[in-house]
């Protein structure tokens, strides 16, 4: 990997008229992971699409470098189409290597699932499926919103091994949970800290 | 390249497997069927009026898809999962184009085949009408899908879309209509200009119309 990194200086993020968060600052280099907590509608995912690129910070500037890779509440796979049709749309988008796919699929015990429709798959397994994107895209800067919703325990110990795994090749994780997750020492973001109304 | 392909080829199976394929044809022949039953068997009649009639059939037909030409995949986030590998909007409609265009065009092109039968079109009409839906389908394909772009992410939007396709589709009409009793080609120049201006502005006016979309 070229030079990686993830830098967030002074953001803030305007929705619907309604200041969500300011000044938040993040500096995250190769083997870093953050992990931004608070309650439900204080703007963690907000945050996730403006390091994404997806949305325009209000004040403030990102920088990214590295391809991102984003994880959230959205499948944004074909209904219809088996599991490993799917994710082999996106793979080709990515223009990984083809035993990238396999290992991403077998990083989340998907395989017994591959010509499962996605329509008939649970709310763990889609999650999976989402999380077997982002590791077959080999972007080194992941962004997962909720990577822990629906899964049972072990999957979310596939998860943390595959976070771990992404770390230690010198890859950047910033997760957005309300649950604890097996991650190892994230720079801890606590969103209420960012929240305006304070009279500023 | 590889990408475009990839998208059309994505694009033009998730028609199909939404039906959005064979509705505008199911549609154009309903219409004409429907036509002789209204107007009366008169064969003279129907021959001077059945080739505007199926212009507008043509027309209405090209909106049926509208709804689910951008907004299911925008509010399943593949939008964004695009964006995020760093591929423009512009393509991304680009593909939507051709991919529209390739499952209507056409399929509505043989379907006017019968319809023009059903309503006694002479064989030199039939040949300025295919004629004319060569060149404007594009534009009923492009027209169809920059509403869509507007649209996606707004409730009722099936009703919009009529209302906001309809007054750019006056100039379609006209002069594909227009292409049917005029003899010098001018209508067919100027619908060609028309058609050309629409498939241009719409991969441009679409993704910006996609990236608003997302604020």
């Amino acid at each position: 990997m070229s030079r990686v990194g993830l830098h967030l200086s002074g953001v803030a993020c305007v929705r619907g008229g309604r200041l969500l968060f300011r000044g938040v600052d993040l500096a995250m280099e190769p083997g870093g992971s953050a992990l931004l907590k608070g309650p439900n509608g204080i703007g963690k995912s907000s945050l996730m699409r403006v390091c994404a690129g997806l949305l325009r910070a209000s004040a403030g500037t990102v920088e990214r470098h590295g391809g991102v890779a984003l994880s959230d509440e959205r499948l944004a796979l074909d209904m219809e189409q088996p599991l490993i049709a799917a994710l082999g749309f996106w793979a080709r988008l990515d223009g990984s290597a083809p035993d990238a796919l396999d290992g991403a699929m077998a990083a989340m015990a998907l395989e017994p699932l591959r010509q499962v429709p996605v329509r008939m798959l649970s709310t763990g397994q889609r999650k999976r499926a989402a999380l077997a994107r982002v590791i077959a895209g080999g972007a080194p800067i992941w962004l997962l919103d909720e990577p822990g919703n629906g899964l049972d325990d072990a999957a979310l110990e596939l998860l943390g091994a595959a976070v771990a795994d992404h770390l230690g090749r010198g890859g950047i994780v910033v997760t957005a949970s309300h649950q604890p997750l097996p991650l190892v020492t994230p720079v801890v973001l606590t969103m209420a800290d960012f929240v305006a109304d304070d009279g500023h | 390249m590889k990408i475009l392909l990839t998208l059309i080829a994505r694009d033009l199976r998730q028609a199909w497997q939404s039906a959005g394929l064979w509705l505008p044809v199911a549609f154009l022949l309903l219409v004409a069927s429907l036509y002789p039953f209204a107007v009366g068997p008169d064969a003279a009649l129907l021959r001077r009026s059945g080739g505007g009639m199926l212009w507008i059939a043509a027309l209405l037909a090209s909106l049926l898809p509208v709804d689910r030409l951008v907004a299911p995949d925008r509010d399943a986030g593949v939008l964004d999962q695009i964006a995020l590998r760093g591929i423009g909007e512009e393509m991304v409609v680009l593909a939507r184009l051709i991919a529209h265009w390739l499952g209507f065009g056409p399929a509505l092109m043989i379907a006017t085949l019968p319809a023009a039968a059903l309503l006694k079109l002479e064989g030199a009409t039939i040949g300025l009408l295919e004629l004319g839906l060569l060149i404007g389908t594009p534009a009923l394909a492009a027209l169809g899908l920059l509403v869509a772009t507007l649209t996606a992410g707004l409730r009722s939007s099936g009703a919009l879309s009529g209302l906001l396709a309809l007054p750019l589709a006056v100039p379609l009409l006209i002069f594909g209509a227009g292409t049917l009793g005029d003899a010098s080609g001018a209508a067919l120049k100027f619908l060609g200009a028309a058609s050309l201006l629409l498939v241009a502005i719409t991969p441009f006016a679409g993704g910006a119309a996609i990236r608003a979309g997302r604020e």
